[in-house]
């Protein structure tokens, strides 16, 4: 019988097999950060242990730092980030701090430097690792005790998890993104609907998907409960990676290309699951509550806790009600968003910024409006473009890079009660700011949002 | 890593889903380079409520949570165990856990019992009736017992091995240093480095 793509990958990696044991997996490469990290290098150093291969392994400074220039004024904050700096320069680990050229969110960085590539095997302290499975690789977030582990051997022990299939049948409609889709995706099999599974991503609208618009889909894998999850690479994945400073290159990148062709579910293979979706009916997603999987389509209204048979469900549906300051009945249309957040590593890249620039072009926001490129090189790309002439001259607020407000650990945060359309993965109680209430969305609907301060689409301007 | 064979103790039920690890410790502590102090952002905006379930002088020293399903969803931070542990937590029970809250609670010695939502329905009821009353978790024997009832749950042996020796995983992998290397020999050679 065939093997599924997570099949072929993690076999690829396995150092150790026996009776009775997780495998043993190789990982091929280590992201870093300031937050998951101190303590991690304290236990290294604790038990005399060193970090095994430095060289397949890269630092960057991305949840603590501000959005505007300047230093850290948070003395906690800068404590962590000074520490990652003597992490690594005593392990002699590359770090990209604040104000470097390479410097962005871990997830951004990755893939624009051509060091996430097809069939790798990729970690880091951090649930959002699941983005670089975008390329058909095997990427997964781990814990602290984890990050020490990989650091002092570049391996971990782990257990092969199941395989579902998403199938996502027929194309996206005009202005329906990859964003919709996976909020869409999450909303039907549910924030533990993915749990215990690697999740590939199939079908003629995945196929036809930008990387870009494939990472923002593998991004929020976790959000579905989902380990990881991943996408067969192909000519778009290629082309991505093709002249990328860490890309192969000559020879070598005939020989990668050859074997990353071969990196794909062969057709007699079977899921342990497989999930449908029709893509053609899709229109613009947000969600209403506090949990990822509560979402609905845009031009429907604020479910009523009655709506849901489970009562587990109904419970969560109310209380999330209440926490958000909603009405069931209520058309989503109608809810009226104070702040927008364009950025994050699940929309911070180019292809979103132009997304959200093509909207605000020549309008007027009327909400306070941060827009965040997850990288210094995304920004420096955007300010080529005219990006932020256009936002500037919309109203917005145009930064400088970092996670900012799609976790409330830096100084861009909502205030109690303060409502957000944000383009970020979370809408959980409190993680943009405490009290805060999010609706997360799409680049687009978070710009037509901020011109009418009501969750809007564009094609409703 | 604390080992873990058995604990009996009180139990305090907390009856709501995807408890996600930003409520279980908002990101704010996250700033935190230590691994200590943690148990004073367990579940901190919630503890602000009086009338929340920890605030309640009945359930004061339980060292058994028992949620709703879903527990330990999102964020990957390992504070979340952290925080639980030095509350003075040593299992949380629940029909279905996020995976990697799940992983590292299992590295450090806090025991994530999957059971049945029924019988976690059941648990909590029984706990809401008389808060003093004590709950056995049996790792040996894989098994929760309460009053005359016992309920069996599922671990795979390596885990529960490791977690009854308190071992060191990274101790454990060290052990295979050789067969890593090899690895490392055969490895695809336009395989990227950060350098």
């Amino acid at each position: 019988m065939g093997r599924t793509l997570a099949e072929k990958v993690w076999e690829q990696h396995v150092v150790r097999r026996a009776e009775g044991e997780p495998d043993l997996l190789y990982i091929d490469l280590h992201l870093i950060h300031e937050v998951t990290s101190p303590q991690a290098f304290d236990g290294l150093r604790l038990s005399g242990r060193t970090v095994r291969r430095p060289e397949l392994t890269i630092a960057t400074e991305d949840h603590n730092v501000p959005t505007v220039l300047g230093p850290i004024s948070d003395p906690v904050s800068r404590t962590q980030v000074e520490t990652l700096r003597k992490n690594t320069a005593e392990f002699g680990i590359r770090l990209h701090p604040m104000g470097d050229a390479g410097q962005g969110v871990v997830h951004i960085i990755g893939p624009q430097f051509g060091l996430t590539q097809p069939g790798m095997t990729i970690v880091c302290g951090d649930s959002h690792t699941s983005t670089h499975g975008a390329f058909g690789g095997i990427a997964f977030g781990i814990g602290t005790s984890e990050v020490e582990h990989v650091l002092a051997t570049q391996t971990l022990p782990a257990y092969r998890p199941k395989t579902m299939a998403i199938e996502v049948k027929g194309e996206l409609p005009v202005g329906v993104t990859a964003k919709d889709l996976i909020l869409a995706i999450i909303a039907k099999i549910g924030t533990g609907g993915g749990q215990g599974y690697i999740v590939e991503y199939r079908g003629e609208a995945v196929r036809k998907l930008s990387m870009e618009g494939r990472m923002t889909i593998c991004n929020m894998s976790i959000e579905a409960g989902a380990r990881a999850g991943m996408i067969a690479p192909d000519e778009t994945t290629f082309e991505y990676l093709r002249g990328r400073p860490h890309a192969p290159a000559g020879a070598a990148w005939d020989e990668a290309v050859a074997y990353w062709k071969t990196l794909r579910t062969d057709d007699d293979a079977e899921f342990d699951k497989v999930v449908e979706i029709d893509a053609s009916t899709l229109t613009p997603f947000v969600t209403w509550g506090t949990n990822p999987g509560q979402g609905a389509p845009l031009g429907s209204a604020v479910p009523s806790p009655e709506d849901f048979a489970d009562p587990v469900q109904r419970s969560a549906a109310e209380r999330a009600l209440e926490y958000m300051g909603l009405t069931a009945g209520t058309p989503l249309r109608d809810v009226q968003v104070d702040t927008v957040f364009v950025g994050s590593c699940t929309n911070g890249r180019l292809e979103d910024l132009r997304a959200a620039a093509d909207v605000l072009r020549g309008r007027t926001v009327v909400t306070r409006t941060l827009i965040v490129p997850g990288s210094m090189q995304v920004k420096k790309a955007a300010e080529e473009e005219g990006l932020d002439q256009v936002f500037k001259a919309a109203g917005a607020e145009w930064r400088e890079a970092g996670c900012s407000m799609c976790l409330g650990m830096n100084p861009d945060t909502l205030k109690p009660g303060e409502r957000s359309a944000s383009t970020s993965n979370r809408n959980f109680e409190g993680r943009q700011g405490k009290g805060g209430r999010t609706h997360l969305v799409s680049p687009q609907v978070a710009a037509a949002t901020a011109v009418t301060g009501r969750l809007t689409a564009p094609a409703d301007l | 890593m604390d080992a873990f064979t058995t604990h009996t103790g009180r139990a305090v039920p907390l009856r709501r889903s995807n408890v996600d690890t930003d409520q279980i410790i908002p990101a704010v502590w996250l700033k935190q380079v230590s691994r200590t102090g943690f148990e004073k952002g367990l579940f901190a905006a919630w503890r602000e409520d009086p009338s929340f379930v920890l605030n309640d002088p009945a359930y004061a020293g339980a060292s058994i949570l028992v949620s709703g399903p879903d527990f330990g969803t999102g964020s990957s931070r390992e504070h979340a165990v952290w925080a639980l542990q030095q509350y003075g937590f040593r299992v949380v029970i629940s029909s279905r856990f996020g995976d990697i809250f799940r992983n590292n609670s299992t590295k450090m010695g806090l025991l994530p019992v999957v059971l049945p939502e029924e019988v976690v329905e059941r648990l909590q009821a029984e706990v809401e009736a008389d808060p003093a009353k004590e709950i056995t978790v049996d790792l040996d024997a894989k098994e929760v017992r309460f009053g005359d009832v016992a309920v069996p749950f599922e671990i795979d042996d390596y885990t529960r091995w490791r977690l009854i020796e308190g071992l060191d995983d990274i101790g454990l992998t060290l052990r295979h240093a050789d067969d890593i290397q090899e690895y490392e020999n055969g490895r695809q050679p336009w395989l990227p480095t950060t350098v």
